[in-house]
C-alpha cells in the first residue's frame, strides 16, 4: 500500500478526514483493495478497542460515596453564599445531563455499527440469504411462522431496485428479518425488528456515513423498526425508504 | 451518574488500582465542583472533566513515575507511517479477543494509553484529546499512529 490515501486512513476511521476530502477518499476506497481493505481492519481495530476498554464499573457504594461527598461538600457553600452554590450544582446537572445523552447517543451509534456489520457480513457469505427470491410474494411469506410479526414489503417492478431475497437474523436477542435488495451493483440491507424498548431509542447513524462510506436510515411505523444500509447513495437509500414506508402504511 | 462511570474506566485505566481510581475520581468531583468558575462557558464540558482527572493523576505519586518511566521519544518524526494492509498483521485484530486487547492496552506505556482510549473508548474528536492532553493536534495524530502501531506489535508477539 504505497498511495498517498494510506497516510489518512487512520483520520479517515476516526471521522477526522476534512470533508473536502471525503469523496475523493471514498472513491479511492472503490478502486484500491488495499486501502479498502485497511481502512475495515483499522475499523476492526477501533471497535475491538472500543469494547476492551470499557472494562472497568464502579460500585454502587462507591457512587453513594461520591454523591455524598459532593452534597456534604456543597452544604457549606449553600450556608455561606447559597446562589453560587446553587449555580455550581445545576451547572454539574448540566454536565451529568449532557453525559447521559451523549453515552446513550454512543451506545446507539455502537448498535447501528453492529447491523451494518451484519450487512458486511451478509455480503461476504456465500449463501447471503435463507430465501433467495426476487418475488414479494415468496420472500414474505417465508418468514411466516419464524418471526413473532409480520410487514408488507412496495412493488419492485417499477422501481431501481430489486428483491434478492430474505433470511432471518437476530440483534440484541431479537428476532428480524434481513431484505437484500440491489440497485445497479450496489447492495441494501432492510433490517425489521419489533419496536421495542432499547431498539426503539436507535436513530439513524451520522457516523456510519463518515466512517464506511454507507448510508443510513432508520424509523418506526406501526410497532416495527425499519433500518436501512447499503454503499449505494443516500438519494437511493432514502428513495428505498419512502417505497418501504408507503408500503407498510398501505 | 453516568459521566461518573467512564471517568471511573479511564481513571482505573490510569492506575491500574481500583482504589486510587476511586480517589482520583472522588477528588476530580469535588475540584469540578469547588472550581466551576474556572469553567468557560461555551469550551468542552466533558474535556474539563477529563482534563481535571487527568492532572489530578499526573500530580499523584503514580502518575509521577509513570512519567518517569516514560521514553521521550520524537513522536513527531515516526509521524503517521501507513501501515500494510494486506501483512498478517491486519488480521490481528480480527483474530484478537477482548482479553487479549486488554493486556496490550495495560503494557501500552501511559501516553499511548491514555490517548488510544480517549479517541476509540471515548471517541472524542482529536481537537478534544488535544485539549484533554494539552498538546498540538499534530501530536495527537502522531501519537495515536504510534499507539495503534504499538497494539498490533503486542498482539503479533501473542502469536
Amino acid at each position: 500500500m504505497s498511495c498517498d490515501w494510506a497516510r489518512k486512513l487512520d483520520q479517515y476511521v476516526d471521522a477526522e478526514l476534512p470533508d473536502s476530502e471525503l469523496p475523493d477518499m471514498e472513491a479511492h476506497l472503490r478502486t484500491c483493495p488495499a486501502c479498502a481493505s485497511g481502512a475495515l481492519s483499522r475499523l476492526q481495530a477501533k471497535r475491538l478497542t472500543q469494547a476492551a476498554g470499557r472494562r472497568y464499573s464502579p460500585s454502587p457504594e462507591f457512587r453513594m460515596k461520591v454523591e455524598r461527598s459532593l452534597a456534604s461538600a456543597r452544604l457549606p457553600h449553600w450556608a455561606r453564599r447559597w446562589l453560587p452554590a446553587l449555580a455550581a450544582a445545576a451547572a454539574l446537572l448540566v454536565i451529568l445531563s449532557g453525559a447521559a445523552i451523549w453515552l446513550q447517543h454512543a451506545r446507539g451509534e455502537q448498535a447501528l455499527g453492529e447491523l451494518a456489520d451484519l450487512h458486511i457480513a451478509t455480503l461476504a457469505s456465500p449463501n447471503p440469504v435463507d430465501v433467495p427470491s426476487s418475488d414479494r410474494h415468496t420472500v414474505k411469506p417465508w418468514f411466516q411462522g419464524k418471526l413473532p410479526f409480520s410487514f408488507n414489503l412496495p412493488d419492485l417492478e417499477t422501481s431501481q431496485f430489486r428483491l434478492i431475497g430474505g433470511r432471518l437474523t437476530y440483534f440484541q436477542q431479537n428476532p428480524g428479518a434481513q431484505l437484500l435488495l440491489e440497485s445497479g451493483k450496489h447492495r441494501i440491507s432492510v433490517f425489521i425488528f419489533q419496536n421495542r424498548a432499547g431498539i426503539s431509542q436507535l436513530n439513524s447513524g451520522s457516523a456510519l456515513r463518515n466512517k464506511l462510506a454507507f448510508h443510513s436510515e432508520s424509523w418506526t411505523e406501526g410497532g416495527l423498526w425499519y433500518f436501512v444500509v447499503g454503499d449505494a447513495g443516500a438519494s437511493d437509500i432514502h428513495g428505498l425508504s419512502e417505497l418501504l414506508r408507503s408500503a407498510a402504511g398501505s | 451518574m453516568p459521566l461518573l462511570a467512564a471517568l471511573h474506566n479511564f481513571a482505573y485505566w490510569l492506575t491500574q488500582d481500583r482504589e486510587e481510581a476511586e480517589d482520583l475520581v472522588q477528588e476530580t468531583y469535588l475540584k469540578a465542583l469547588n472550581g466551576f468558575s474556572s469553567f468557560q462557558p461555551g469550551t468542552n464540558l466533558r474535556a474539563w472533566m477529563y482534563r481535571i482527572l487527568r492532572n489530578n493523576f499526573l500530580t499523584s505519586r503514580t502518575g509521577l513515575s509513570a512519567k518517569m518511566t516514560v521514553p521521550l521519544d520524537p513522536e513527531e518524526d515516526a509521524a503517521l507511517l501507513p501501515v500494510t494492509a494486506d501483512t498478517p498483521e491486519s488480521l490481528l485484530f480480527a483474530r484478537a479477543d477482548r482479553q487479549a486487547v486488554q493486556d496490550a492496552l495495560e503494557k501500552l506505556a501511559l501516553p499511548f494509553r491514555e490517548v488510544i482510549l480517549l479517541c476509540d473508548m471515548e471517541e472524542m474528536r482529536y481537537q478534544e484529546i488535544a485539549g484533554t492532553l494539552a498538546i498540538p493536534i499534530g501530536t495527537v495524530m502522531s501519537r495515536l499512529s504510534r499507539a495503534r502501531r504499538m497494539m498490533r506489535e503486542l498482539l503479533a508477539a501473542r502469536t
